[in-house]
């Protein structure tokens, strides 16, 4: 049986990953994957606890999670759309106009 | 009061008939036919005419003492109290009050009478005019006020009567309103007699103050009861300023100087309001206050003065006259200076006299001049007429009789009054006679100078009018027979006694006025004998034929020598052409003094009121809103700016950090999250140690 800090090591590492990966790419596809990884990091939480407590409540959040994943990659990818056909850019650094 | 005979207690009606007619034509006149205005107009008259006759026969019925009788419709000024002069309390009472005595039933049935007959003529003469109706509307409205003018009981309700025919007189000189020249004289007509009726208005005030009353029928008993002295200088002052406004309403020296101008009026104006009645209520408010004048010896030597200077001086200018109406005019001038000679001179009686035969003889002298003008499409200067007596017959005819009688030619009326009022004027004083003998000589001439101008000579009618000649309608000739007819026999009803009459006119007029207190003027000088009286007639018989031939002379055999005299005496001529300069003397005395008042006022209310004051106050006001500006924007709205700059400055680097970049968000968010879980270790570390 593999000890649950292990998971928790591996989920840190995808959720590290993640944060950086938002916090330095410039592509807004690229951070969108980056944010699919930080909740993945937090989907194998869920699950690693899950079965270390032998509960499936964890699982069934999980499942939420997946789900919300998808529902936010569909909207994030039609608002990235939407702002290609206007600005066409993907960058990051140039979506500054919402600001003083 | 006794119940009067019926129409002695309806004389109010009198004046209200063509009042109402007046009010109907002003009014409503517009909607009407020529033909309805002229029936209801001329039909009011006659009514009031109906009713004066009645009533003069229901005057001359009673006992020649009783003749007075009043009528107070209502108390028009309620009584108000006040100090006399001398400190007693008196009440100024002012009624709606009407009077019939001979007197006024003698001026009533002149003005309706003639009034009457020129309305009938109007109907013809006005018929192709523009504002018919307004032109009746006027007339009948001048006939309201000149009946109140004769019926008044008390000299307020006169006033408003003497004011009633003076804007009458305005309204009707001025009717072509579309010519200058009738505006003017219009203007000009009512201003000069604005300054007769402040004096006549004064005089008003000082009786009230002195006498207690404005009521006719009191005057003689306040004088009596006053016990006012003969030549008492307070009576003489309130005579003359009465005359002041006498001379304005009739055209006496110095007043005198509208009634020519007035002459642009229509013909039957002329003759109703300038000739026949209007004109002669100086007379008749001079008659009626006869007491008054009675005590005052100084003033009725100036009426007789005035009266007969302004008789000579505007027969002079009538004499170079060529507009047919203006030797009319001067005439009228001079013949109202005889009128007031006679009541200068104490005979009041044959002032009234020779007002209504001039009454009848002027007015056929207008209305017959109006009956040329007519004939001769409009022309009035009688240079270019002439040779018309074969022409227009019946006004010739009518207008030589009227000649005749103004002339004074024996049996004609204008002789029996005019010499009765030379007579008492040689009674009095040969000077004052002299003036009015020379004045009929000259009367005589200048007449028969119209006479022959217009109707015998050669033609020197347009050739263009010369083929429209002629006569008149037969509505413009009646009048015109029937006043020729009275300007025979007119003057009969006071035949001389000399030549075995009775002068019943003078007669029926005496009570008016007889001295009713002790004070009366010293007798007459010498009465003449009857054969002076004769020889003074033939004398002036002789003048008035002599004046009349001359004018044959002069204008129908030698027709080159009125020229040559003009020359001869050339600056004279000039002088009495141009009217002695006296308008032009007014103009630079008065007229123009006043337009420079009015101009340096005008000036004044441009420069000071509307300068320093509307102006200043604008400026200022603009002044201070422009403070007030400078205040709200720097002061007030600076304020507001400030607080919101400081607002700003200190927002301004906190503001940086939203920079619009998400992941630079992000990046906060997660040192944010290290730093709070950095001091959530921290403290547990700690905790737990």
């Amino acid at each position: 049986m593999v000890p649950v800090d292990q998971y928790l090591w591996l989920s840190l590492a995808l959720f590290t990953i993640g944060v950086i990966g938002v916090l330095t790419r410039r592509n807004v596809i690229i951070i969108l994957m980056s944010i699919e990884l930080i909740l993945n990091a937090v989907n194998i939480n869920l699950v690693a606890f899950s079965h270390m407590f032998g509960s499936v409540d964890g699982q069934v959040f999980a499942i939420f999670v997946i789900t919300d994943a998808a529902a936010e990659a569909a909207v994030g990818l039609g608002i990235i759309l939407a702002f290609f056909r206007n600005r066409e850019t993907l960058l990051a650094d140039e979506m500054d106009m919402l600001k003083w | 009061m006794n119940a009067q005979p019926f129409f002695l207690d309806h004389i109010w009606l009198i004046p209200m008939f063509p009042l109402i007619t007046a009010a109907v034509m002003l009014f409503y006149g517009r909607r009407l036919s020529n033909n309805i205005v002229s029936w209801l107009c001329s039909g009011s008259v006659f009514v009031s005419f109906i009713f004066s006759v009645g009533a003069f026969f229901q005057t001359v019925a009673k006992p020649s003492s009783e003749r007075v009788a009043t009528k107070v419709l209502f108390e028009w000024i309620p009584a108000v109290p006040y100090h006399m002069l001398d400190g007693r309390i008196a009440k100024f009472i002012a009624d709606w009050g009407f009077q019939i005595d001979p007197l006024s039933c003698v001026m009533i049935l002149i003005v309706t009478g003639v009034g009457f007959l020129i309305h009938i003529y109007s109907t013809g003469y006005m018929a192709h005019e523009g504002g018919y109706y307004r032109f009746f509307g006027y007339l009948n409205l001048f006939m309201f006020s000149m009946l109140m003018l004769v019926l008044a009981n008390n000299l307020l309700l006169l006033f408003v009567g003497w004011e009633g025919v003076g804007t009458c007189s305005y309204l009707l000189i001025g009717f072509y309103f579309h010519k200058k020249s009738a505006s003017d004289a219009g203007k000009k007509a009512f201003i000069v007699n604005r300054v007769g009726d402040a004096g006549f208005l004064l005089g008003i005030f000082l009786t009230s103050a002195l006498l207690g009353t404005i009521r006719f029928t009191d005057i003689g008993p306040a004088l009596a009861a006053g016990g006012f002295a003969i030549g008492d200088p307070r009576i003489t002052a309130i005579a003359l300023l009465f005359f002041v406004g006498a001379t304005g309403k009739s055209a006496q020296i110095p007043l005198y100087v509208w009634l020519p101008d007035a002459m642009e009026g229509p013909t039957p104006v002329s003759a109703l309001i300038h000739a026949a009645t209007m004109v002669t209520a100086g007379v008749y408010m001079v008659t009626r206050t006869n007491a008054i004048y009675q005590l005052s010896p100084k003033a009725m030597g100036l009426v007789a003065l005035v009266g007969a200077v302004t008789a000579l001086f505007a027969a002079s200018m009538g004499v170079v006259q060529n507009d047919i109406k203006k030797v009319l005019a001067y005439s009228t001038i001079s013949q109202l200076g005889y009128m007031f000679l006679a009541c200068g001179v104490g005979a009041f009686t044959a002032g009234i006299f020779h007002l209504m035969t001039h009454a009848f003889f002027k007015g056929l002298l207008f209305l017959a001049a109006g009956s040329v003008i007519h004939a001769v499409s409009g022309e009035q200067d009688m240079r270019k007429m002439g040779a018309l007596s074969k022409k227009i017959p019946i006004t010739y005819w009518t207008m030589l009789i009227a000649a005749l009688a103004i002339a004074g030619i024996f049996p004609f009326a204008g002789f029996i009054s005019k010499d009765l009022i030379l007579g008492k004027a040689y009674e009095k004083d040969a000077v004052l006679w002299a003036i009015g003998y020379f004045t009929a000589g000259m009367t005589a001439f200048y007449m028969f100078r119209l006479i022959f101008m217009t109707f015998h000579g050669t033609s020197r009618v347009d050739h263009e009018a010369e083929h429209h000649i002629h006569e008149s309608p037969k509505s413009m000739l009646v009048p015109l027979v029937i006043l020729a007819a009275l300007s025979i026999i007119g003057g009969w009803i006071s035949w001389p006694e000399i030549f075995g009459g009775n002068s019943h006119f003078i007669n029926f007029l005496s009570p008016v006025v007889a001295v009713p207190h002790e004070a009366r003027m010293e007798p007459l000088k010498g009465p003449s004998s009857r054969l002076g009286e004769l020889y003074l007639m033939l004398l002036s018989e002789g003048l008035v034929i002599l004046g009349i031939l001359f004018a044959w002379y002069l204008y129908v055999k030698r027709t080159d020598l009125p020229e040559k005299i003009a020359k001869g005496f050339g600056g004279f001529y000039r002088l009495v052409y141009n009217k002695y300069y006296v308008d032009q003397l007014y103009d630079a005395m008065f007229v123009n003094r006043a337009k420079d008042l009015g101009l340096a006022l005008g000036a004044f209310d441009r420069n000071v009121i509307d300068g320093v004051g509307v102006n200043g106050a604008g400026w200022l006001t603009l002044f201070i809103s422009k403070v007030s500006i400078w205040w709200d924007t720097w002061i007030v709205d600076g304020s507001v700016r400030l607080g919101a700059r400081i607002v700003w400055l200190f927002s301004y680097p906190v503001r940086l950090i939203q920079d619009g970049l998400v992941q630079s968000y992000m990046l906060l968010i997660v040192l944010g999250l290290i730093g709070f879980f950095g001091y959530y270790f921290y403290v547990a570390h700690h905790a737990i140690r």
